[in-house]
């Protein structure tokens, strides 16, 4: 059977969504499906965790370098993860983002939240000095960091706030 | 020691067989994963940015409207024996309990306990959001613990990316944070052993199952936690509703299952079910497994019309009441395995008894 997307790849996956309006069918090709984060070749896991664990030990690359790259926030490093499935810290995901961005897809199928939308609240204006030293804390490690939409936003509270 | 009486609804009113289809579901249950933005995750924090945590957390309950009565549990200040009682009761999870041999309890882990809603502290996450209802309530549960969630999320900053979604410490949480989960009596199915396809269709539909007690526990007396595996890529919405409708194809199977069994094999069925009813009503000696297992089975019976006058409210009071730590407490004092077995029985025996006793 014909990829349904690209019409010219023979199907290598079926797609099946069932919801209350009933259960409906896609037949993608390998690469069709590559482009929507869905992988070909993993069969859903018995034991989410090892398997989890497994799919984080084949995904890191094994070069020393990446390994013992430290998230500046909370020391941790891709070994520590590694061995431990857990990150240390919400900075860790900025500073191993692009492999956590494939173990995501990996893990999930998709590296992209469709869920809620979050506003962290401003911080209280009475706290007034101190609340702009921590704002101020914060863009300069979001900027290191490189978490760019994050800096762009603490820069705008900094200046509601100033 | 721990009194749980003080709960405000003694934390037991998800046992109350209110809700739907509340003789095949005994409890719906979901959870949310939230951290704090600017400090280490529990696993690899300082004991001091914890109980900063637990203190900010705590202001931040203390003034929301959804949680205005609670009482909150330092879990690190408890005997193993609590932090187990109240494991048992399904309020906390192993890890924040201790109970894990690779996570003992942390200095800084603790439970707001609401009404049919908990806050844990400190655990794999730092918050740990959960609902819980009696039966199959998937759209209350949602609509109550997203209460909470914006309650506390617009008083506390929680960690969050605009790609990734509510950042996590195990990457297969991100995104949503959320856990949606039933708790399911499918002994139908495993009696026509329909149950393993079944499970690999849940697998398929990108949903997995777990025993009574979560995440690695073993599956006893045919109870399956149905819940979804993943976490990014779907709203909340999404994965709610997917739930909703596969689950509703699972307990139509078992109601065909058990159709099938009382229709192909009646008297074996209806004999295996009153023998199930005869032990517990008169042994002398009940090992946990054992006492799921019959109790499996009279829960079956009463699904059946086969045995009448017993409520799912006293079978679901037996599952939570004949576990170890629970008798204990009971009894003021710790039991070993074997005086616990002797207790077991005779608490199930006064139980059963009593319920006869009323309804002749």
């Amino acid at each position: 059977m014909l990829c349904d997307n690209c019409k010219e790849r023979d199907s290598v996956v079926t797609l099946t969504r069932s919801d209350a309006q009933g259960v409906t069918e896609l037949h993608l090709c390998e690469k069709c499906a590559a482009e929507r984060g869905i992988e070909t070749q993993l069969t859903a896991p018995k034991q989410p965790l090892t398997d989890f664990i497994l799919a984080v030990q084949k995904q890191l690359p094994t070069t020393t370098v990446m390994e013992s790259s430290r998230c500046s926030f909370c020391s941790s490093t891709l070994r520590d993860f590694k061995n431990t499935g857990r990150l240390g810290c919400s900075y860790c995901y900025a500073a191993f983002e692009s492999s956590l961005r494939d173990l995501l897809r990996r893990v999930h199928g998709h590296s992209r939240h469709q869920g809620k939308r979050y506003q962290p609240p401003l911080p209280r204006v009475a706290e007034g000095a101190t609340v702009l030293a921590e704002l101020r804390d914060r863009l300069r490690r979001a900027i290191e960091q490189e978490q760019f939409e994050e800096a762009a936003r603490l820069r705008d509270q900094i200046k509601v706030l100033e | 020691m721990l009194d749980l009486s003080l709960l405000p609804d003694g934390g037991v009113s998800w046992l109350d067989a209110s809700g739907e289809h509340a003789g095949i579901v005994l409890s719906t249950r979901i959870r949310l994963a939230r951290n704090l933005e600017g400090f280490a995750f529990p696993g690899r924090a300082r004991d001091g940015e914890r109980l900063r945590v637990l203190s900010l957390v705590r202001e931040a309950v203390d003034s929301s409207p959804s949680m205005e009565s609670h009482l909150l549990v330092r879990v690190d200040d408890l005997p193993p024996e609590d932090r187990l009682l109240l494991h048992e009761r399904h309020l906390v999870s192993k890890e924040l309990a201790g109970l894990d041999q690779q996570h003992p309890v942390r200095s800084g882990a603790a439970v707001f306990l609401g009404d049919g809603m908990g806050v844990m502290v400190n655990e794999e996450d730092h918050l740990r959001l959960q609902a819980l209802r009696s039966g199959f309530a998937l759209a209350e549960a949602f609509a109550a613990i997203e209460r909470v969630d914006e309650e506390l999320g617009a008083r506390v900053p929680f960690a969050y990316h605009p790609e990734f979604g509510f950042l996590t410490s195990c990457p297969t949480n991100t995104g949503t944070g959320m856990r949606a989960s039933v708790l399911i009596h499918l002994p139908g199915l495993v009696l026509t052993k329909e149950i393993g396809k079944t499970l690999n269709g849940l697998q398929q539909m990108g949903l997995t199952y777990r025993g009574l007690y979560g995440e690695g526990s073993e599956v006893v007396g045919n109870f399956f936690q149905i819940s979804n595996q993943t976490t990014l890529g779907r709203s909340e919405e999404e994965i709610i509703d997917q739930l909703m409708y596969v689950l509703r194809t699972v307990i139509s199977r078992e109601e065909d299952a058990r159709r099938v069994l009382l229709r192909d094999a009646g008297y074996i069925i209806e004999d295996k079910l009153w023998r199930a009813y005869g032990t517990l009503r008169y042994a002398r000696s009940l090992s946990f497994d054992e006492a799921m297992n019959y109790l499996s089975g009279v829960r079956l019976a009463v699904g059946l019309k086969l045995i009448s006058g017993l409520s799912v409210y006293t079978l679901n009071k037996l599952l939570i009441f004949s576990q170890s730590a629970h008798l204990a407490h009971a009894e003021g004092r710790p039991l070993t395995e074997s005086e616990a077995n002797l207790v077991r029985a005779r608490y199930v025996r006064q139980l059963l008894a009593d319920e006869a006793g009323l309804n002749g």
